[in-house]
């Protein structure tokens, strides 16, 4: 039995496994499938300042070892979160992530004041969210935007502040950096790739968004290799995510720079992906003689 | 398939499959824990071996709790269905359920009007054969090839109308035309329907103009089927007449027509 525990923030997580924000609600339909302190910990869907309602249906698509979706943000209210959602999430015995978001730099931060009063664990920032027509990847997709909302909401907090990046840009890791400059506590990444797909028959896009966020087992190079880059860019602890369908997906993603893993499109497929996932990290490391996941984290050798 | 523990919590065998239509084909599942709990109305959602990202949701068409076992119809739509028909007795199956919120069921006795739409008429067998006589069955399908599950409500002993796009078997038609027909004959204590988006429409509207309580089962594409990943959303009234989106694999499949927007 190898040591899973990792530390992020000075968080101790018992496993590095995380289901992502957004596959995953507020955890209650996944409870009555198995007990949600076996997970490392929860990334709550996004929360903004006020309820949304989300986007028009169909608000997902199949793809080659994929999916689109395009949700929109559908959430009570932060203050409904709080209220209704996050005692029974602290009682859970796991590390509650936060997720937020907002239409300007100033929801976010009222978001994140509302949260530094409770007593979850670490704030997950969503500036990466491509379903959404203002914030959202708007926020992520240039230095200067990201920059803004990080520093809004490092004020509004003393909570640890992770950094949910946006694939959809030229050079994730000058993002990174500027988020880092503000003074981010982590980095999450990646958020869906904006995708899309049309129906033949009708001619219609199959999201009635039109685009959507592309997720699942084949974005997952991309995610190795966004993830390698900002781990070597930045001094931030990361935490990967992206089509991790397995122990050896979240194994090389740590090696490849990431402390820990968040799992989405595996849990909408089956929703004891993030066991299974953990008991198959656990496995390999036993068949490889490695004492402890955190040795994982960026352990490449590159070429 | 690798089969771990908790893959093999949701693997299941089939114990047989028949070919019913040129598209359509019934599969018998052996689930002895699911039958336990499985109501008239809820679904299953089935990984289709072979790489699939996502399940395909399938209405229950037959629940035999003695034998542990439920039965469902569908159709070959895609790559996903093909994959799933070409599965014979024996073979295994990855799937979660019984999900979603079934029908309010009437009293046993009371006259009800059960309306199916193409491969939306499967999940009105177990309503038929619960009410039984008291059931009217009318179903629509585009021609005489695609018409299915017929005997089966004639043995639940359901009076049945079956109508035909072409004429080409039953009455030319749609099936509102038979809906209103038994409606003025007999009112009924209740109408359910499952079809496509048109036919689920009209109904409800004769059922909100004669005043009569009517329950539809609604589609959408859907992702985890638990009421977490809230794709399959679907347009509805709350209690003060505000529109919001619930969500087909939790708060439905079936939905009371009234609360439903069109």
């Amino acid at each position: 039995m190898a040591d899973l525990s990792v530390k992020i923030c000075g968080i101790p997580f018992k496993n590095p496994v995380i289901p992502a924000s957004g596959v995953f609600g507020y955890g209650r339909e996944y409870e009555q499938y198995y007990d949600l302190s076996r997970l490392g910990g929860i990334s709550t869907k996004g929360t903004t300042g006020t309820k949304r309602t989300g986007n028009l249906p169909p608000r997902v698509a199949e793809t080659t070892m994929g999916m689109l979706n395009s949700v929109g943000l559908q959430n009570p209210g932060i203050d409904a979160f709080i209220e209704n959602e996050l005692p029974h999430l602290l009682a859970c015995d796991t590390v509650i992530l936060a997720n937020i978001a907002g239409s300007t730099a100033d929801e976010c931060a009222e978001v994140a004041a509302k949260l530094d009063k409770t007593d979850v664990h670490m704030i997950e920032l969503n500036i990466s969210c491509p379903n959404v027509k203002q914030g959202g990847a708007a926020f992520g997709t240039s230095c200067e935007a990201a920059a803004q909302v990080t520093k809004a909401v490092r004020r509004a907090t003393k909570k640890p502040l992770c950094v949910k990046l946006s694939p959809n840009v030229t050079s994730i890791t000058e993002i990174a950096k500027a988020v880092e400059a503000e003074g981010a506590d982590a980095l999450s990444l990646i958020n869906t790739l904006l995708g899309m797909r049309i129906d033949l028959r009708t001619r219609r896009p199959i999201l009635h968004n039109n685009m959507g966020g592309f997720s699942g087992p084949a974005v997952f190079p991309v995610a190795v290799r966004m993830v390698w880059q900002v781990a070597n860019a930045v001094s931030l602890p990361v935490i990967g995510m992206g089509g991790v369908m397995s122990g050896e997906d979240a194994a090389e993603l740590m090696m490849a720079g990431a402390s820990a893993v968040q799992v989405g499109t595996a849990i909408v497929q089956d929703p004891y992906a993030p066991l299974r996932i953990i008991d198959e990290l656990n496995d390999w490391l036993d068949s490889n003689h490695i004492a402890s996941a955190a040795e994982l984290t960026g352990s490449v050798k590159p070429w | 398939m690798k089969q771990d523990k908790y893959t093999e919590k949701l693997t299941y065998r089939v114990r047989s499959m028949e070919q019913l239509t040129a598209a359509a084909w019934s599969m018998v599942i052996e689930c002895p824990d699911v039958a336990a709990k499985a109501q008239p109305g809820q679904f299953v959602n089935l990984l289709p071996d072979g790489g699939f990202t996502l399940r395909r949701p399938i209405s229950i068409c037959g629940i035999d709790k003695e034998q542990g076992t439920l039965r469902i119809v569908f159709e070959v739509r895609g790559k996903g269905t093909k994959v799933l028909s070409d599965l014979r007795a024996g073979d295994t199956i990855n799937m979660l359920a019984p999900l979603g919120h079934g029908f309010a069921l009437p009293e046993q006795d009371a006259r009800v009007i059960l309306v199916g739409g193409g491969i939306g008429t499967p999940p009105m067998l177990p309503l038929a054969q619960y009410s039984g006589k008291n059931a009217v069955v009318i179903c629509g399908f585009r021609n005489k090839d695609a018409v299915i599950l017929q005997d089966d409500f004639a043995a639940a002993g359901a009076k049945t109308i079956l109508c035909t796009d072409d004429g080409s078997a039953g009455r030319y038609g749609l099936v509102t035309l038979p809906l209103e027909e038994e409606i003025k004959a007999e009112k009924p204590a209740l109408i359910c329907a499952c079809g496509p988006t048109p036919m689920l429409k009209a109904t409800a509207a004769l059922a909100k103009t004669y005043e009569i309580p009517c329950q539809v089962s609604l589609e959408e594409r859907m992702g985890c089927g638990i009421g977490a990943c809230l794709v399959c959303a679907c347009r509805t009234l709350d209690e003060h007449g505000a529109e919001q989106y619930q969500h087909v694999c939790k708060n439905g499949p079936v939905f009371n027509a009234q609360e439903v927007i069109w």
